[in-house]
């Protein structure tokens, strides 16, 4: 029934991802980028743990005698999660950093560190 | 950040308390339905953005204190890294009150079941105390943003 | 309770329990809170010592997370290990010890030359943090935990990056860069581990090493891995986040960005040896590794040379280093799968690379320490406005002479010993590396006399009449490494002997890496 339609959006959220990151020039921008990829790791990572017809891994008041979905995918995407909202986090406060001292946004303007 | 309208301070006011009591609900439970300690905190968490946006920055500094919070995530974190230490008698982590009588300490069943609070041993101690870390966190992380974004308005009017 | 069998663990989680302290001592004492940090990181040092000498004797270790036992990896007759374990050999706790000496000299240094700033409780929580990271990357025998303590590395690497931003604009635009770059690559490993789990159901390194099959999405594992983690170690052509990270970090926290690079460097050869092992099309990968090293050594020297910037100059000389690294191993790699070759001159490449390794950490952390000291006092970092500094810093400059000497390769320091290794054996594999080996090495000498002479000779300036030697615990941390830069020139057959080899024993032989968690299967 859903086949491999989740491997394209994966493929999609990444491809997103990095065209942001590479071809704009507003800070948020490039943060929302980097947001994006993580967004369609997190994707790949659940979709790998499907069953076809299974349920969700709670025993807690489970119907018996039915397959369940692989719970290890859940927790490592739960954790990549976590660390990623220490990563936005961070990366706004620096892009405020930066706001506050040089006024704009735009890497054209800011970029002082060369060669 | 200014504060908003009046339907919206009115309407926080009923709500916020259901969102924190919510999320209190997702962290003690972790170890039965899905949740536990980063999910509820998130939740609490956001119930102090809620907070935060309705009243305006200038407004909500009088009950949301960076201080208190920067406290309480402390806490929570010397909490979480005393209970992994506990268990050093056989190995780090090791889970010392399952299946043991005490608290927590009910045995755990396998297969379907009906869900018993009281087991899990060191879980849901744990679940406290990094769901208390996460929501003393978003408050800082959501304070220091908000304070951030008044001293960059101050110079832009200047 | 037989507290060694849990050294593994405390080494990790002493200066982590240190971290979740320091804000709360630092409500009450501002000067506490460095204290700490060094008796936190002094008994690691201490702890990473004794395990090393258990290591050596009697041969690598497992700690297993919330089992009955620390060495019990197999539960009840399972077949596979399901529980987060550390697994130390001998190539682990060789850049543990270098990690350990780095961030306990860090803190020492840090004692004195941040005193002036705010903030200070944060500064050495992040510094115990990227500790804790670091030392969990070198430890670790599951896959997916490497992936979180890289993370916890980054992101506490990225906030002290741009420690000094609120007042400076660099700084933040630094830590901006490198904290995309980290992430990039960081969710390209998280993405390689989806692939190894979704065909195996594994995520433990010893486990997955003895099941492994080179297929097609194996081999694109591979090749998502090894760019990314070169790219983390700062190569070529992935290596534009260097320079302005390096400058741009307080001096105490590049050496520990240097050792958190070595790190990715070790995680790079750890899954090319130890999980794919012959497997894998040795000649080609190793080719590839070699024109990253041969890439790294020849930029990065003839970047540095036109800097005006010391520390930007010497940032351009590590990524140049990392290169011979790159090389040594490279050349191992390429003659893995031919036994005789291997024996000849393999493992004495091998052992050049990972022995310079050690020594790039000690004499790079040396230099940037009296880099951090020219700066403290004389406020600039342009070689083009400092001169006759000499004269007012005398400990600074033997300091200075002997990192320099090292890094060029002269006779009785430790320099010289891992490059002729890597000179002799790459030789023989074919000629013309050696020889770029050997340019490289003069043109880092002739730039390092560049710097000695605009920083360090010249007559007395009148802008610098009030400068005076560095405090003394700055001079200690920079002496500390001294130290053991001339005991590792005037003795590396011993450390060659006891520690390197060891080292490159346990990354060629697969079968000991597994047998160490699967008992022997």
């Amino acid at each position: 029934m859903i086949g491999n339609l989740p491997y394209v959006a994966v493929v999609i959220f990444i491809g997103l991802g990095i065209y942001t990151l590479m071809f704009k020039k507003n800070l948020i921008k490039i943060a929302i980028g980097v947001v994006l990829i993580e967004n369609g790791v997190n994707l790949f990572l659940i979709t790998l743990g499907y069953r076809k017809g299974a349920i969700a891994p709670i025993y807690t008041q489970a119907p018996s005698g039915q397959a369940m979905v692989l719970p290890t995918p859940q927790a490592l995407t739960l954790t990549s999660i976590v660390i990623g909202i220490a990563t936005t986090a961070l990366i706004l406060s620096v892009a405020m950093m930066i706001y506050k001292h040089y006024g704009t946004l735009d890497t054209d303007e800011v970029r002082r560190l060369k060669g | 950040m200014k504060e908003m309208s009046r339907i919206v301070k009115t309407v926080t006011n009923f709500v916020y308390g259901f969102i924190i009591i919510f999320g209190f609900y997702i962290i003690a439970h972790g170890h039965l339905t899905p949740g536990g300690g980063f999910q509820g905190g998130a939740v609490v968490g956001s119930a102090f953005a809620l907070l935060l946006v309705s009243y305006g920055s200038l407004n909500s500094t009088k009950f949301l204190k960076k201080d208190i919070f920067s406290l309480f995530e402390s806490f929570g974190l010397i909490l979480f890294i005393v209970l992994g230490f506990s268990g050093l008698g056989i190995t780090f982590f090791y889970n010392f009150l399952a299946n043991s009588g005490g608290w927590f300490g009910n045995a755990a069943v396998i297969g379907v079941n009906p869900g018993d609070m009281n087991t899990g041993g060191v879980i849901p101690l744990m679940n406290i105390a990094v769901g208390l870390e996460v929501l003393s966190a978003f408050g800082v992380i959501v304070l220091t943003m908000a304070s951030g974004a008044e001293f960059t308005k101050k110079k832009e009017k200047s | 309770m037989n507290l060694s069998n849990h050294i593994p663990i405390l080494i990790i989680a002493i200066p982590l329990l240190a971290a979740f302290l320091v804000p709360l001592i630092g409500r009450i004492n501002k000067e506490a809170t460095g204290i700490l940090a060094t008796l936190a990181l002094s008994v690691s040092l201490i702890l990473t010592i004794a395990l090393a000498v258990k290591i050596l004797t009697v041969g690598p270790q497992v700690y297993v997370f919330g089992a009955t036992s620390p060495s019990l990896t197999l539960p009840s007759g399972l077949k596979f290990p399901v529980r987060i374990m550390f697994q130390i050999d001998a190539m682990g706790i060789f850049m543990g010890l270098i990690t350990a000496v780095v961030s306990f000299v860090g803190a020492i240094y840090s004692l004195m030359f941040m005193k002036q700033n705010s903030g200070l409780d944060k500064y050495y929580s992040l510094l115990l943090l990227l500790t804790v990271g670091v030392f969990g990357m070198e430890f670790t025998g599951d896959i997916f935990n490497f992936f979180v303590f890289l993370e916890i590395a980054s992101i506490a690497s990225v906030a002290l990056i741009s420690f000094r931003g609120i007042d400076l604009g660099e700084p933040a635009e630094a830590g901006f860069k490198y904290m995309v770059v980290s992430s990039i690559s960081a969710l390209v490993v998280l993405f390689a581990i989806g692939i190894f789990y979704g065909q195996y159901d594994l995520l433990n390194f010893a486990a997955l090493a003895s099941v492994i099959k080179y297929s097609q999405l194996d081999k694109i594992a591979l090749g998502l891995l090894i760019p990314v983690l070169a790219m983390k170690a700062g190569a070529v052509p992935m290596h534009m986040w260097t320079p302005d990270a390096y400058s741009e970090a307080p001096a105490p926290i590049t050496m520990m960005l240097v050792a958190a690079s070595q790190a990715s460097l070790y995680a790079l050869f750890r899954v090319v040896f130890s999980l794919y092992n012959i497997s894998l099309n040795a000649l080609t990968v190793g080719w590839i590794i070699i024109i990253f090293g041969l890439l790294s050594m020849f930029i990065g020297v003839t970047m540095a040379i036109i800097q005006k910037d010391i520390k930007r100059l010497m940032a351009y000389h590590a990524v140049s280093q990392t290169g011979y690294m790159f090389l040594g191993v490279g050349v191992g790699l390429a003659v893995l799968a031919n036994p005789e070759a291997l024996k000849d001159y393999g493992i004495t490449a091998m052992e050049g690379g990972i022995f310079h390794i050690m020594n790039h950490a000690m004499y790079k952390g040396l230099l940037f320490l009296t880099a951090g000291a020219l700066f403290f006092r004389s406020g600039t970092r342009d070689l083009n406005k400092m001169g006759g500094l000499a004269h007012y810093m005398k400990y600074t400059t033997i300091f200075f002479i002997i990192g320099a000497a090292a890094i060029a390769g002269l006779p009785p320091f430790n320099g010289f010993a891992s490059k002729l290794l890597i000179y002799e054996s790459v030789y023989k594999f074919n000629p013309l590396l050696s020889i770029v080996a050997m340019v490289v090495s003069i043109l880092t000498l002739a730039s390092f006399v560049k710097v000695f002479h605009s920083a360090f000779l010249g007559p007395k300036l009148p802008q610098f009449k009030e400068v005076k030697e560095v405090p003394r615990s700055m001079v200690f941390a920079m002496a500390v490494l001294s130290c053991i830069i001339i005991f590792f020139g005037l003795f590396p057959d011993l450390i060659v002997k006891n520690l390197v080899h060891p080292a490159v024993m346990s990354l060629i032989e697969q079968l000991q890496y597994t047998g160490t968690v699967l008992g022997g299967m």
